[in-house]
C-alpha cells in the first residue's frame, strides 16, 4: 500500500556532587574482564574493582558503581534504575554513580544486561524486576560473605547504608570491605531472592535529584556532539532530500581546493558528505558543492496528494485492518435515531532533539569503534557491524548522554553513515555531525493520518453506536515489518485496542475502530506518544463533540461509558476535581478534558485557557494526573509530565511538516517552531498509583496535552478544530 | 587569525574572519559546553556573554567578537565556586536532557546582572530559549530561587 516506489568540572559543590557529576560524565567507562586461573572466578571493573554481580561493582571506599544498561536521554531512567538497584542493595545512596556497560561488552558476556532500547517507555518497566533482583542479590552475596568471615549465621545479620551489622554482636563492616570475598561466592538462587514490597521503600519511591545534574550545568557533560579524539576529522553530509532517491552526481573539484577540506565522500547510494579538519569547514564545503539527484516518482507526491490518498482511505468501501470491535456499528449506526460524524487529521512531526544527529566512527581493517547517544546501544551496534563488515569481536559502541532522542535516536542512520565515512579514511577518527537543516530534512517522522468518527444515539441520547476509521501511515510497515500481524499494525491502534497497554477507556454497545493502512513514501518514526497523540486527539476530541450533541457535560458523559474502566475513569475524576470542573472557572477562563492509556499507564489532562480576538491562547493551567501502577521517582515523573505537555502543545501549536515535491519545506526553527517559557502554564500532577502493574511515563502524557487543549478552545469559542497545527488555523499563543 | 578573549584568557584561533563564534569556541577553542542546536540564533543553545550581554554564539562573527570579553559556560563559575545560578540550577534539579542548558544559563545570568529580581513577566520577555524536553517550569523556579539566593 504504498503510494510510490519506497524508497567535568572541579568545582566547589558539595562531594556527592561532583563524585557524581564526574562519574556521569565518564559513563561508558571500559569493563575489564579479569579472570584470574586457579579460583573463583571474578571480574572486574577498569579500576580493578570486584563485580559482586554484572549490574554492581564496589570500591574499597563504599562507592557503588551500579551498570545502567538502558539510556539517558533526559527522561531520568537513569537515576531511576539505580534507585531500584541501591534500594534492593541496601546501599548507601550518596555512594552511587553509575556507568553503562558497552554493547560489545554485552555480545562478550552474552546479554547479561539484557535489553538496551529505550523506547516505548520501557525503560524501568521492562527492567524492574530483574535490576531489582540484581541488587538484592549483591545484597545477599555481601551480608553472607561477612557471615562467613564472622563465622555467624547469616540471618543474624542485617544491611543499611552500605554497612552490615551482626545484630546480637553489634558488630559491624562495610560493603568495600567485604566484597572481594562476596564477588567468590555463588549467588543464590533465584527463588531465594525476595523483593522488597515497594511500600517499604526508602531510596526508589522518592523524589531524589537526578545523578547527573552538575556536568549538565557547568559545560562538562560530553555529549556526542562533544567527542574529541587524537587526529580526528568532522564531516558534514547531505542525503537525498527527495526520500528515496539516488545521488546522481557530484562536483569533487569544485570544493576540493576550499580550506580545511580533506575528502568528499560518497556515501550509500544516496548520500554525500565533506569530511574537513574542522565541522564548520565541512559544511561550508557541502553547502558549496554543486550535486545532482535522481529523484523519481517521489518528487511528485506533496502533503495534497498525500491527504487526497488518505482521504480515499477514510471510505468505507476501501480495505482495512480492524483493530477493535463489538456488536454492529455500521448497522446501529444506519438505524440510529441521531448521527454525529466528523473527520480529523494530524500531521507529520520531526522530533527535532536539541542535539542534531551526530556519531564519531574510527574504523581500521581490526577495529571499529564508534561513539555517539544512541536510545539502543546494541541497534546502534547492529549497524556498526554492518557497516563496517567486521564480526562483532572487532566493533564497539560507546554510548553518550543524548541531548533529546523522543524516539528518534532509537534509529541508526546516521550511526550507519559515520561508519561508512570513516571506512574511507582508515586509522582516522571522523565525527559526522547533521546540520539543523539536515535534521530537519532527514526525519524519521511522526505518521501522517486521516480519522473519520462517527457516532450514534437512541431516543434517550445514549450513544449506541461508535465507528472510528482511521486513515494513514504505518510506522511498523517501515521500521518493523515483521511486527506485523497479517499485515495489520496493532499499533495503530494506540489508546483505541481492546485489550493491553493502551486499551480504549469506553465500552459502547456497537464499536468498530479500522485502519486503512496507506504509506506515503515519506520515512516515518516513532515520535514521543507515538500513535496515541493522534488517536487521543481524534477519540477525545470527538468524545467532546458527541456530548456537546446532546447537551451533556464532556466529564458526566464519559463517565457512563467508563464504568468497566475504573482506572482510566480514576485519573479523569482525579484531574476533573483538581481543576475544578462543574464549578465555575474565573472570568473569561474555559476547560477542556481528556483521557487515554498508553504504554501501560492511564493518564488524564485538563487545561484552563482563554482566548483574544478568537485566535489568540494563554494556556493558563494545566492539571495532569498519571497512573503507571508504581512511581520511582515523583520529581522526574512530574517532570515528564509537564515536557510532555511542551513537546505536545508545540507540535499542536507550532508542528507540523509539510511535503512539497517530494521533500520536507520545514528547514529549522524558523519554520518548526517550539514553544517558549513565556507560553509554558504551570503544570500541576496529580498522581495516584494504583500499584500491582508497571507502566511507562515518558511517553503517555503527551496524548491528552492536545485534546485537552482543543477543547477548552471549543468550550470557549464553540469552534471545533480537526486539524493539526494550530498555525495553519492561524490560531497561536498570545 | 583572530585575537579573542575567552573566559579572561587571550587566545589566538587561525580562522577566517567570517566563521561564527560558536565554531571558533567549540573547534579551534576546544569549548565544547557551547552548543549547537540551529546556527540561526533561533534556539539560544550558544548562548554566551560578550561584554557581559547574552548573545547567541552562532550569529556572531569571529571579527565582530575580536576585542571583547567573551564568557562561555566553562567561564561563568569563578574561583571554583559555582555561579548562583549554577547552583540553583542544580538545587532545583532543572536539567533533563541538559544539551540547551548551558545556553539557558547563561542568558539566566545575563538576566539577573540586568534585573537582580525578575518577575515573572521579565523571565518571559528575556528568556526565549528553546528546551525540548521543556525544563520550562522548572527554570522559572530556579530564576526566582537565583534571585532571591
Amino acid at each position: 500500500m504504498n503510494q510510490h516506489v519506497m524508497p567535568n568540572s572541579n568545582l566547589k559543590l558539595n562531594r556527592r556532587a561532583f563524585v557524581i557529576g564526574t562519574a556521569a560524565a565518564g559513563a561508558g567507562l571500559a569493563i575489564g574482564l579479569d579472570i584470574p586461573f586457579g579460583g573463583p572466578q571474578v571480574v572486574r571493573a577498569a579500576d580493578g574493582s570486584p563485580e559482586v554481580n554484572v549490574w554492581v561493582v564496589i570500591r574499597p571506599d563504599d562507592t557503588t558503581v551500579i551498570r545502567i544498561a538502558r539510556s539517558e536521554m533526559g527522561q531520568g531512567t537513569l537515576t531511576g534504575l539505580a534507585q531500584l538497584v541501591a534500594e534492593e542493595l541496601e546501599c548507601d545512596w550518596s555512594k552511587v554513580v553509575t556507568e553503562y556497560p558497552t554493547p560489545g561488552q554485552s555480545v562478550a558476556r552474552k546479554r547479561a544486561w539484557g535489553d538496551f532500547s529505550t523506547g516505548g517507555s520501557r525503560g524501568i518497566r521492562t527492567s524492574q524486576e530483574y535490576v531489582r533482583k540484581g541488587g538484592a542479590t549483591a545484597r545477599m552475596m555481601l551480608v553472607q560473605a561477612a557471615a562467613n568471615e564472622w563465622k555467624v549465621p547469616v540471618s543474624e545479620c542485617t544491611a543499611a547504608n552500605s554497612v552490615i551489622t551482626h545484630t546480637p554482636s553489634g558488630k559491624t563492616t562495610t560493603y568495600g570491605k567485604v566484597v572481594e570475598a562476596a564477588a567468590k561466592l555463588t549467588p543464590p538462587a533465584d527463588a531465594d531472592v525476595k523483593l522488597k514490597d515497594p511500600k517499604d521503600w526508602k531510596i526508589a519511591g522518592k523524589g531524589v535529584k537526578r545523578l547527573d545534574t552538575v556536568d549538565k550545568t557547568t559545560g562538562a557533560m560530553i555529549y556526542g556532539v562533544d567527542v574529541k579524539l587524537p587526529g580526528m576529522l568532522n564531516a558534514a553530509i547531505k542525503d537525498a532530500p527527495v526520500f528515496g532517491s539516488k545521488l546522481k552526481s557530484y562536483d569533487e573539484a569544485k570544493v576540493a581546493g576550499m580550506k580545511g577540506v580533506k575528502k568528499v565522500v560518497k556515501v550509500g547510494d544516496s548520500a554525500v558528505a565533506v569530511v574537513a579538519d574542522t565541522w564548520w569547514h565541512a559544511k561550508t564545503a557541502l553547502d558549496a558543492l554543486p550535486i545532482t539527484w535522481d529523484e523519481g516518482d517521489n518528487a511528485k507526491v506533496s502533503s495534497e496528494s498525500i491527504a487526497k490518498w488518505l482521504a480515499e482511505g477514510l471510505d468505507n468501501s476501501q480495505p482495512a485492518f480492524i483493530g477493535n470491535q463489538n456488536g454492529d456499528a455500521k448497522a446501529a449506526i444506519g438505524s440510529a435515531v441521531k448521527k454525529v460524524e466528523a473527520v480529523y487529521n494530524y500531521p507529520y512531526q520531526n522530533h527535532a532533539t536539541m542535539e542534531p544527529m551526530n556519531a564519531t566512527a574510527l574504523y581500521t581493517p581490526d577495529k571499529c569503534e564508534v561513539w555517539c547517544g544512541t536510545q539502543n546501544g546494541e541497534a546502534a551496534f547492529a549497524a556498526t557491524l554492518e557497516a563496517s563488515g567486521l564480526p562483532a569481536e572487532k566493533c564497539e559502541v560507546h554510548k553518550h548522554i543524548l541531548g533529546g532522542g523522543f524516539g528518534r535516536r532509537g534509529m541508526t542512520d546516521y550511526v550507519r553513515q559515520a561508519v561508512l565515512i570513516a571506512k574511507e579514511m582508515p586509522g582516522t577518527p571522523v565525527k559526522l555531525l547533521w546540520s539543523r537543516e539536515e535534521d530537519m530534512a532527514q526525519g524519521k517522522f511522526h505518521p501522517v493520518t486521516q480519522c473519520k468518527l462517527t457516532g450514534a444515539f437512541d431516543a434517550e441520547n445514549n450513544l449506541t453506536a461508535l465507528h472510528v476509521r482511521l486513515s494513514g501511515q504505518s510506522i511498523i510497515y517501515t521500521v518493523r515489518p515483521a511486527a506485523l500481524v497479517n499485515g495489520m499494525d496493532t499499533a495503530a491502534f494506540q489508546g483505541l485496542s481492546p485489550s493491553g497497554d493502551a486499551a480504549i477507556g469506553y465500552s459502547v454497545p456497537n464499536l468498530l475502530i479500522e485502519h486503512s493502512m496507506r504509506n506515503p513514501h515519506v520515512p516515518p518514526g516513532f515520535w514521543r506518544g507515538v500513535n496515541v497523540n493522534q488517536n487521543a486527539i481524534y477519540m477525545e476530541c470527538f468524545m467532546d463533540e458527541l456530548a456537546h450533541s446532546v447537551g451533556q457535560d464532556p466529564v458526566e458523559f464519559r463517565r457512563k461509558l467508563m464504568s468497566k474502566h475504573p482506572k482510566h475513569l480514576a485519573v479523569l475524576n482525579a484531574v476533573a476535581e483538581k481543576i475544578g470542573w462543574g464549578k465555575p472557572a474565573p472570568q473569561g477562563v474555559y476547560r477542556g478534558i481528556a483521557q487515554v492509556m498508553g504504554y501501560g499507564s492511564y493518564v488524564a489532562g485538563a487545561a484552563e485557557i482563554s482566548v483574544t480576538d478568537g485566535n489568540k491562547i494563554k494556556v493558563h493551567r494545566i492539571v495532569a494526573s498519571t497512573d503507571p501502577g508504581y512511581i520511582v521517582n515523583p520529581a522526574q515523573v512530574e517532570r515528564q509530565i509537564a515536557g510532555s505537555f511542551v513537546y505536545g502543545l508545540s507540535a499542536l501549536f507550532y508542528g507540523g511538516c509539510t511535503v512539497k515535491d517530494g521533500k520536507m519545506e520545514q528547514t529549522n526553527f524558523d519554520t518548526y517552531n517550539s514553544m517558549r517559557i513565556a507560553e509554558m502554564p504551570k503544570v500541576e500532577c496529580v498522581m495516584v498509583p494504583s500499584g500491582g502493574f508497571w507502566g511507562g511515563v515518558g511517553e503517555p502524557t503527551i496524548g491528552v496535552a492536545a485534546p485537552a487543549v482543543l477543547n477548552a478552545y471549543f468550550a470557549a469559542t464553540g469552534k471545533r478544530i480537526r486539524s493539526v497545527p494550530l498555525k495553519d488555523q492561524n490560531i497561536t499563543f498570545a | 587569525m583572530a585575537n579573542l578573549t575567552i573566559n579572561g584568557k587571550a587566545i589566538n584561533v587561525d580562522v577566517e574572519d567570517d566563521t561564527p563564534l560558536l565554531w571558533a569556541i567549540r573547534e579551534n577553542v576546544g569549548l565544547t559546553g557551547t552548543k549547537y542546536g540551529c546556527g540561526i540564533a533561533q534556539c539560544g543553545a550558544c548562548t554566551v556573554h560578550i561584554d557581559g550581554v547574552a548573545m547567541r554564539s552562532c550569529g556572531v562573527t569571529v571579527s565582530e567578537a575580536v576585542g571583547k570579553q567573551i564568557t562561555t559556560i566553562e567561564g561563568l563559575a569563578s574561583g571554583g565556586t559555582l555561579h548562583k545560578v549554577q547552583q540553583a540550577w542544580v538545587a532545583n534539579d532543572v536539567p533533563q536532557c541538559g544539551y540547551c542548558q548551558a545556553g539557558m544559563i547563561m542568558a539566566v545570568a545575563a538576566l539577573l546582572k540586568e534585573k537582580p529580581k525578575p518577575t515573572d513577566k521579565d523571565i518571559d520577555e528575556a528568556i526565549t530559549n528553546i528546551c525540548r524536553c521543556g525544563t520550562f517550569q522548572q527554570v522559572r523556579e530556579a530564576i526566582h530561587a537565583a534571585a532571591s539566593a
